[in-house]
């Protein structure tokens, strides 16, 4: 393909209930995607389940960081919340499950929709989650788009 | 400003527009807070219509201008917005898609 060997990594604090710089995060990552020149398939697929992930930390955390990797293969995205965590993950995996409130659902959001779609748009997705805090792991591989 | 689109997606849920709008897709919707905006930039959807008349703020209007994103208003509501659209031939997702 070419030869970048670059590693990039990029923390980003996500803050709970901060809806008006809800998506700043992604919106950065998606910028650094596109400037490594990253297929715009495989940008829009990451940048979707940035934002997804980075909307649930503010509305249902206590608040944690978004985190970028990028290797010459794989994109990574590590959202780390500090809690309440997610009692059933099965339940929150399911479309439609959601305990959003009226008030985020006049906002656009609390469809149930945000966990199942990264999974959708990830290569590989791992959640863990306890009343600590949620972790949630996605990767995506670099390449498969274009061939 | 000027941009293609050969689909249409009118809703109020932005994770629905996250899971389900494609490629190349005009984006109809009642709300105007900005993460309708970070929604559209995230999809890649290039245009947006606001519906029943409503005004998108300063702020939305700058951060469209920043991104690119064309905006529009309508005194239609949301039903008859898309079923106008969709009478003139534009279609709502690729067949397959999703
Ligand atoms: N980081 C998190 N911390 C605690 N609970 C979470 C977290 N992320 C998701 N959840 C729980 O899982 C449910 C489902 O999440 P999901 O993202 O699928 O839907 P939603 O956020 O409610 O709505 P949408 O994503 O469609 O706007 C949430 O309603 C919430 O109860
Ligand atoms: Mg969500």
């Amino acid at each position: 393909m070419d030869d970048r060997f670059f590693v990039h990594r990029e923390e980003y604090p996500i803050t709970a209930g901060d809806f008006s710089a809800a998506g700043d995060a992604s919106a950065r990552i998606k910028y650094v995607l596109r400037k490594l020149g990253i297929d715009s398939a495989l940008v829009r697929r990451a940048a979707i389940a940035a934002y997804e992930s980075e909307i649930n930390m503010v509305i249902h955390s206590a608040g944690g960081t978004l985190t970028l990797t990028v290797d010459r293969d794989t994109i990574r995205l590590l959202a780390r919340d500090r809690g309440p965590g997610i009692p059933d993950i099965d339940l929150a995996m399911q479309e439609g499950y959601s305990t959003a409130t009226e008030a985020i659902r006049e906002l656009g959001f609390g469809a149930g929709m945000g966990l199942p779609n990264m999974r959708r748009c990830s290569d590989r997705f791992t959640i863990r989650s306890s009343p600590g805090g949620t972790v949630i792991d996605m990767e995506f591989t670099i390449g498969k788009e274009s061939g | 400003m000027e941009r293609e689109v050969f689909f249409a997606c009118g809703s109020d849920l932005m994770s629905d527009v996250l899971a389900y709008v494609g490629q190349q897709t005009l984006l109809l919707t009642g709300l105007t807070n900005a993460q309708v905006l970070r929604t559209a930039e995230m999809t890649d959807v290039s245009a947006i219509v606001f519906v029943r008349g409503k005004k998108p703020g300063e702020e939305l209007r700058s951060m469209a201008r920043a991104l690119g994103i064309a905006l529009m208003s309508t005194g239609l509501t949301m039903y008859e917005a898309c079923g106008t659209l969709y009478m003139q031939g534009l279609p709502g997702r690729m067949p397959g898609h999703g």
